[in-house]
């Protein structure tokens, strides 16, 4: 099952380094020229050409290209003077950490709002919920990094500067997995714990604002559709007890998918248990429903989960967060295009992991999908 | 006509929010139009004496740190700003809509081609690959429109793929086949037109996508530049003032977008309950 995911999810890869290698190639500017650096001659940069493999066919600089992207080799950023791999590495634990902190956020907004407006459409808390989720895909995402800064950082003073992942006075705990929050806690660091998660906060509101309006309508339109079907009429008619459905049918199979999806994907996110939990022992019969409407909500995530790593970079932008989404972008302003390259296969690949991830979970929630596969 | 006409003023009667994003659209409109010359003051006149004025009554959105006025520098953006997401939209809407029609309608190697390509595009993330995009090509208006089109293309030619699919066996089809019109003619005039509703609903949404990502893009400094007037670049020269207290630079360039892309959504909404009373809302 897990295999045949792999071998569909080939081709998305394939384009994702054939559009990188091209999109590399018609960057503007001789590559050979920079690295050559400005007092270079012409023979030196003829040289660099021939050792970079410039002066050859484009199809022999393919080969060249995926030779060294299967060991490893992104290149070497001209502004930090580093290995883009060894850059990337040392970046990415910060934007995930921030993106998925975000994700969780939204999950925890998002779900218990469209259940609320499903069970009952119509009434004022609908509309209301409408209303909220189309503002909230409307709010450009680094104008509400802003108003946040304004207001938390600015007016009340609650909030750090947005500056990092961690003040200047706090020292960072020593890296493990790199993720602030994590590290802290295994080093059992409750000074750098607390630092790292009031630089956290804002950002990760940002991005959960973002994301929580899809996810919201999603669960909506999806609870909806269940809430009407005919096994929620026989389990109502049926007369079992809110508690019997909730806990014995409901509650242990709703919370297993959920906990595998988010176990897969953010392996760090035990806690989410007590937001689900929360989620499914709100509304009587429609957490019986809630399981089904799941299944769209799931797909939804992936979706989500590639606009958060777009919006990544803005927000890092907005917050001086030192993730890859800022690094990309100084190396994008300094014509520094080895970097760009690298973060922008990195982020596909990410992308296309995640869907593999999803499609496994899928089949794991809904057996059909298994049989049919 | 007229029991359409009937019918969009009972879904717009039944759903004001929709009649006031429609009152909404036709004001920015209007704004693009006559933006310039009603701008109290030169969106480009700096003045070294009066930097960083908070709202007053001459100036109603207060000065930028050049001493600019903000609320002429929205009010002019307004144009660029539509043209952008208009431009890109209309491009994505007729590349992705015409792939995706060919594809769902001949099938085969069409089809393979146009969804390997959609594919390949949708393995982004989607700000990402413009951000990539806008770096390849160079850094100019033009390819923030192509960037924003490119990235959308998906959305039509998977829409178009799926409508032209179902219509491509319909009894008009045949009946078109049958008079003697070839395979392009009756894709182009007899299915496609019945492909178009459904594309204008996500064309109406999809508008406001496209202005958040053109000004995202000018936001991280790519695309429109400085002193160009433009909703993006504006939030992005007063995101420096936040910290220090000076709101009003970034807030109504943000405000200004933000109203536009509620305004495109809800319209969108409210276009889909016009047209597919299925999916109403």
């Amino acid at each position: 099952m897990i295999g045949r995911r792999l071998v569909v999810a080939v081709p998305g890869i394939v384009g994702v380094i054939v559009v990188t290698f091209l999109l590399n190639r018609a960057l503007p500017g001789d590559p050979a020229a920079f690295f050559a650096g400005p007092a270079a001659t012409h023979e030196a940069i003829q040289e660099i050409r021939v050792k970079l493999g410039l002066d050859r066919s484009l199809p022999e600089q393919f080969v060249l290209y995926v030779r060294d992207l299967a060991r490893g080799d992104l290149g070497r950023s001209l502004t930090t003077g580093q290995p883009v791999t060894r850059d990337l590495i040392s970046r990415l634990p910060a934007s995930l950490e921030l993106t998925l902190c975000g994700l969780v956020l939204a999950l925890a907004l998002a779900l218990p709002l469209g259940v609320l407006a499903a069970t009952r459409p119509g009434s004022v808390f609908d509309h209301a919920s409408r209303m909220a989720t189309t503002a909230g895909v409307s709010l450009p995402i680094f104008f509400t990094g802003l108003l946040l800064v304004y207001v938390f950082y600015y007016l009340l003073g609650w909030a750090p500067a947005p500056l990092g992942r961690i003040d200047a006075f706090t020292t960072p705990p020593p890296t493990v997995t790199g993720a602030f929050l994590i590290d802290a806690t295994i080093a059992g660091d409750a000074t750098a714990f607390a630092a790292a998660a009031k630089q956290l906060v804002l950002p990760a509101i940002t991005l959960g604002l973002f994301a929580m309006a899809p996810i919201a309508r999603m669960t909506r339109a999806a609870m909806l559709g269940v809430l009407g079907s005919d096994f929620i009429r026989t389990a109502r008619a049926s007369g079992l007890a809110p508690g019997t459905v909730l806990v014995t049918y409901a509650l242990r199979n709703a919370l297993l998918p959920v906990v595998t999806l988010l176990g897969m994907v953010f392996s760090f996110l035990l806690g989410a248990n007590v937001l689900v939990e929360k989620v499914f022992a709100w509304p009587g019969v429609g957490s019986y429903a809630l399981r089904n409407a799941l299944l769209p909500v799931v797909t939804l995530l992936g979706m989500v989960f590639s606009f958060l790593l777009g919006a990544n970079v803005l927000v890092e932008k907005v917050f001086a967060w030192p993730g890859v989404g800022s690094y990309a972008l100084e190396a994008l302003i300094a014509s520094d295009y080895a970097p760009v390259q690298g973060f922008v296969l990195t982020m596909a690949s990410l992308y296309v992991l995640l869907n593999l991830a999803i499609d496994v979970v899928y089949g794991a929630i809904d057996p059909r999908v298994r049989i049919e596969a | 006509m007229r029991a359409f006409a009937r019918h969009a003023r009972y879904v717009f009667g039944e759903n004001l929010v929709t009649a006031g994003a429609l009152a909404l659209f036709l004001v920015l409109v209007l704004l693009a139009v006559i933006g310039p010359s009603i701008a109290p003051h030169d969106p480009l006149a700096s003045d070294a004496g009066k930097t960083l004025q908070p709202p007053s009554r001459a100036h109603w959105f207060g000065t930028d740190q050049l001493g600019r006025d903000i609320l002429s520098r929205v009010l002019v953006a307004t144009r660029l700003d539509l043209v952008i997401s208009l431009t890109a939209v209309a491009l994505s809407f007729a590349l992705g809509g015409s792939a995706g029609a060919a594809a769902g309608f001949f099938g085969g190697w069409t089809d393979r081609v146009v969804t390997r390509v959609t594919d390949t595009i949708m393995a982004f993330p989607l700000f990402v690959l413009a951000m990539g995009i806008v770096a390849a090509l160079g850094n100019t208006l033009g390819n923030i429109v192509l960037a924003t089109a490119v990235i959308n293309i998906p959305f039509y030619a998977r829409m178009a793929r799926a409508e032209a699919n179902v219509r491509r066996d319909a009894g008009f089809v045949d009946a078109a086949r049958l008079a003697g019109n070839g395979g392009a003619r009756v894709l182009a005039f007899h299915v496609f037109p019945n492909c178009l509703p459904p594309m204008m609903v996500q064309a109406s949404l999809n508008l406001g996508w496209a202005i958040l990502n053109a000004a995202g893009l000018s936001f991280i400094g790519l695309g429109v530049r400085p002193p160009t007037p433009e909703w993006g670049i504006m939030v992005a020269e007063g995101a420096a003032f936040i910290v220090s207290g000076e709101w009003w630079i970034a807030l109504f360039p943000g405000l200004a977008l933000m109203l536009a892309v509620f305004c495109f959504n809800l319209l969108g909404d409210g276009l889909r309950d016009l047209i597919d009373p299925r999916r109403r809302t």
